[in-house]
């Protein structure tokens, strides 16, 4: 599936009963909106990179000596971060030959690797956000998932293959346990899941620092925060020969897109979804269990970020140990990420890739240049602000511009 | 016709219509109300040891008029309070109780609880008195860490108030932090940074109100994505400009403490509340201030009528977005003073990610305290308490030794619990979040 054939208007936001609004002929193309956002964003990081670099500032101050200086400058430093940022995330000219074959695609196996959690995560947001649920509570789904998974994989002793199913099942359980009480109270109070999935985030988090206080958590001999580290037979396997570390964790990932994509557009189960998110007093008109599913949605979205916590702790991500240092922004990632995919299952995955390859670079951004790696959330940060208001990017670039009367349609309030 | 009439009565006149509670939920909440009060006899009652007494230290060391310590029983007490906590339960099942009747015995069930349980916990081994008015005292404590709380929590009133939903407030803390410790650094002076702090948070405002009146922006989205935005480019400044020259960049010393001459000496709440830095006067008069425009005021009119039914408040010639837009600023500007407060009235200087979820807290004290000014700042307090709790008890020991991140978990569940509706329903204006279509 193409991400050209499946973005198109359809809404990454919980509408609010209306349906979309049909785009008239000869608009832009979304994909036209993405890249310019993108684009804009990639501008905007840029001129902050220039504005704080040190050469640059030096040369400022010799402006009217020699003003050429000044452009030179600040073109090398904004070129330098985002060619480190390419050379990160893709393809590293520096190190290729140099080894063996594998560590040429290094830079790949990186992206790949943080594009991993990314994905489960921006799946758990999307599939509630077509149920018309906005889910916050990624990030304290995804810790109770590491945390039952981490518990699994570092307690208990089992047989290779089965003890890494039981600690990822565990996580999963975990985590839909965590985002079902968000959908439970929903369906049960009206309580808006935006409220309870963020005060559930810090409810985990707590549980967590208290979870790595007790015997049960605490690695014994140390006097920090760390668990022990997850047995080898609950790691999720490398894919390609070490030290590169793309894992197993990936076709998960992509197992669980497949399902996703099977369950919104294949299933009765994801007819319902859809129908509840589009409209919730139709969908109980005809019949449906709007409660039911908005449990169901949230069991499933948190059971995908508990995935997520999975692919932390047994992939890796912070040293096959638990730390309160788990989560690693991934939760509110994981939100910019099912925005830019549109809540749709594929373009979820090439957002996630996207953002991954930010991700990877960033590190590379950073020690070869020295421009903080904060730089990449504010890109992030910026297109997912951009795309969210295509009117915005429109009046910016001069586009021919439809009709927004029916982006009212986005929003939602508390009450709804 | 007639429905829409008397839809409107029941808005304009909430004190004198009263939807009498169902026999379900006085039943529910009459358990409730049992359970907690035998809970309370048994576990702080039956739970302490006979014959010891809390001691409780009201005056902070070094006071001009020393006051003698409070000293309770803490067995007895703990168990008559527990009782007339049940037998108020059991009065809400038979007799039931008026909506008024019912937040008093809400309020003072939760105040009499939260002083069984510390006398509880002061009875443990360690068995010093627990200074309560102190700087850092129980009491003292909940001042300085609530105020940041209070200001980002007035914030998120005046912006939903008006019907813009406000998830960015910490980020706009986040952002009024850092400028509050750059500019208050660079220029020597904590009133410049505290300005700077301000105008940092309303211009993260003004994206939100620009995105969200009109771009119609998804609000809550917004507020998500802003407080990225604000943690990245807090993070890229720190790094860039700020950590490399930290001396000329972040060092804005601390705010000297000015003790209101007459008030200050009053013996137990002058040193509390009159013994203060500037900032918390300021936090005073606001909340104040928040009040009176809110509820006595025109503009706090429009603006509440903004936030309910827009289109009945252009109708009448209000201009629905320019109220929006000055009160999201406003908001802004609140949230950016609460985020200066927390390094401009501290030594240690601006951290990445120091607002640490304090925005939303606020947030939470928002609508625990059901979007109405008193009520947030109560809930604000409420939380401030809370996190005082945790630290004070983490270094005395109590009978039964309990996690601090139990407590610190307290606001949030008690805000999850406000919203399932059960203390209460909580009702945000019925327009909050809504873009308006019109002018």
């Amino acid at each position: 599936m193409s991400v050209g054939g499946t973005v198109k208007d359809e809404l990454a936001v919980p509408p609010s009963g209306e349906p979309a609004p049909r785009k008239s002929r000869g608009e832009a193309h979304p994909l036209v909106v993405i890249a310019l956002s993108f684009v804009t964003a990639i501008i905007v990081g840029g001129i902050l990179i220039a504005v704080t670099n040190q050469p640059t500032r030096n040369a400022v101050r010799h402006f009217s000596a020699s003003p050429g200086k000044v452009l030179s400058a600040a073109w090398h430093a904004v070129s330098a971060a985002y060619v480190a940022l390419f050379e990160g995330a893709i393809f590293d000219p520096h190190t290729f030959g140099h080894g063996s074959v594998w560590h040429d695609f290094n830079p790949i196996s990186e992206t790949l690797y943080n594009a991993t959690p990314l994905i489960l995560v921006g799946l758990a947001v999307g599939l509630a956000f077509r149920t018309g649920l906005f889910n916050i509570g990624a990030q304290g789904q995804l810790i109770v998932g590491a945390m039952a998974a981490g518990y699994v994989g570092f307690t208990w002793h089992l047989p290779p293959f089965i003890h890494l199913v039981v600690a990822i099942v565990a996580g999963a359980i975990a985590g839909a346990i965590w985002g079902g009480i968000a959908g439970w109270l929903k369906a049960r109070t009206g309580a808006h899941e935006v409220i309870t999935t963020i005060m559930m985030n810090y409810v985990a988090l707590d549980l967590l620092d208290y979870a790595l206080k007790t015997s049960a958590f605490r690695r014994p001999g140390s006097n920090q925060a760390i668990s022990p580290i997850v047995y080898g037979t609950a790691r999720l396997g490398k894919l390609l020969p070490s030290p590169l570390r793309v894992n197993l964790g990936l076709l998960i990932a992509l197992a669980a897109t497949a399902g996703v994509a099977w369950l919104l557009t294949r299933s009765r189960l994801g007819f319902t979804l859809r129908a509840v998110g589009a409209s919730p007093t139709a969908a109980r008109t005809a019949g449906m269990n709007v409660g039911r599913a908005y449990v169901t949605a949230m069991l499933i979205a948190g059971g995908l970020a508990g995935l997520a916590g999975c692919s932390q702790i047994l992939g890796g991500g912070t040293n096959y140990a638990l730390t309160n240092a788990v989560d690693a922004g991934l939760g509110f990632d994981g939100i910019t990420v099912a925005l830019l995919g549109r809540a749709k299952p594929w373009p979820t995955v090439w957002a996630g890739l996207l953002f991954g390859a930010l991700r990877a670079g960033s590190a590379t951004m950073q020690s070869r240049t020295g421009t903080s790696i904060d730089l990449v959330t504010i890109v992030q940060a910026l297109v997912v602000l951009f795309i969210a208001a295509p009117a915005f990017v429109r009046a910016v670039f001069r586009l021919r511009s439809s009709s927004d009367s029916g982006a009212a349609a986005l929003a939602k309030g508390w009450n709804g | 016709m007639s429905v829409d009439t008397t839809a409107s009565l029941e808005i304009a006149t909430p004190e004198i219509v009263e939807v009498p509670v169902s026999r379900r939920a006085r039943i529910i909440s009459g358990s409730v109300l049992i359970v907690v009060g035998v809970l309370c006899a048994v576990a702080f009652g039956l739970g302490s040891k006979a014959g010891h007494d809390a001691r409780f230290r009201l005056s902070p060391p070094g006071a001009k008029v020393t006051m003698p310590n409070l000293v309770v029983p803490a067995r007895i007490f703990a168990i008559v309070v527990g009782i007339a906590i049940a037998a108020s339960g059991f009065w809400r099942i038979s007799r039931d109780f008026s909506r008024r009747a019912m937040r008093w015995v809400i309020a003072l069930t939760i105040l009499f609880v939260v002083f069984a349980f510390l006398c509880w916990s002061v009875t443990g081994p360690s068995a010093t008195p627990l200074d309560l008015f102190g700087p850092g005292g129980l009491l003292g404590q909940t001042i300085f860490l609530a105020v940041p709380l209070i200001l980002g929590a007035l914030a998120g009133v005046m912006c939903e108030r008006s019907g813009v939903i406000n998830v960015a407030i910490e980020g706009q803390m986040l952002v009024g932090a850092f400028a509050g410790a750059m500019f208050g650094t660079i220029s020597k002076n904590a009133a410049i940074g505290t300005i700077a702090g301000m105008l940092a948070g309303a211009l993260i405002a003004a994206l939100l109100a620009v995105f969200a009146i009109k771009y119609v922006v998804n609000q809550v989205v917004l507020g998500v994505v802003l407080n990225l935005l604000a943690l990245g480019l807090t993070g890229f400044l720190y790094d860039a400009v700020m950590a490399p020259n930290s001396n000329s960049y972040n060092n804005v010393g601390t705010l000297s403490v000015l003790k209101i001459p007459l008030l200050g000496n009053i013996p137990i709440i002058g040193p509390l509340l009159f013994d203060q830095t500037i900032i918390v006067y300021l936090t005073y008069v606001l909340i104040f201030a928040v009040d009176i425009v809110l509820f006595r005021t025109r503009w706090g009119l429009r603006t509440r009528a903004v936030g309910e039914h827009p289109k009945a408040a252009d109708t009448v010639g209000i201009n629905v977005r320019r109220t929006r837009y000055i009160n999201v600023l406003i908001g802004g500007m609140l949230a950016g003073l609460a985020g200066a407060s927390l390094t401009i009235g501290d030594s240690s200087g601006f951290v990445k990610n120091m607002t640490g979820g304090r925005g939303f807290i606020a947030l939470a004290a928002v609508i625990f305290g059901r979007w109405s000014p008193r009520g947030a700042v109560g809930a604000a307090l409420l939380f401030g308490f809370a996190t005082s709790l945790q630290t004070v008890l983490s270094f005395i020991g109590t009978p039964v030794q309990i996690p601090s991140d139990f407590l610190g978990m307290l606001p949030y569940l008690a805000t999850i619990f406000a919203v399932a509706g059960l203390v209460g329903r909580v009702r945000a204006p019925a327009a909050d979040g809504e873009p308006y279509e019109g002018r």
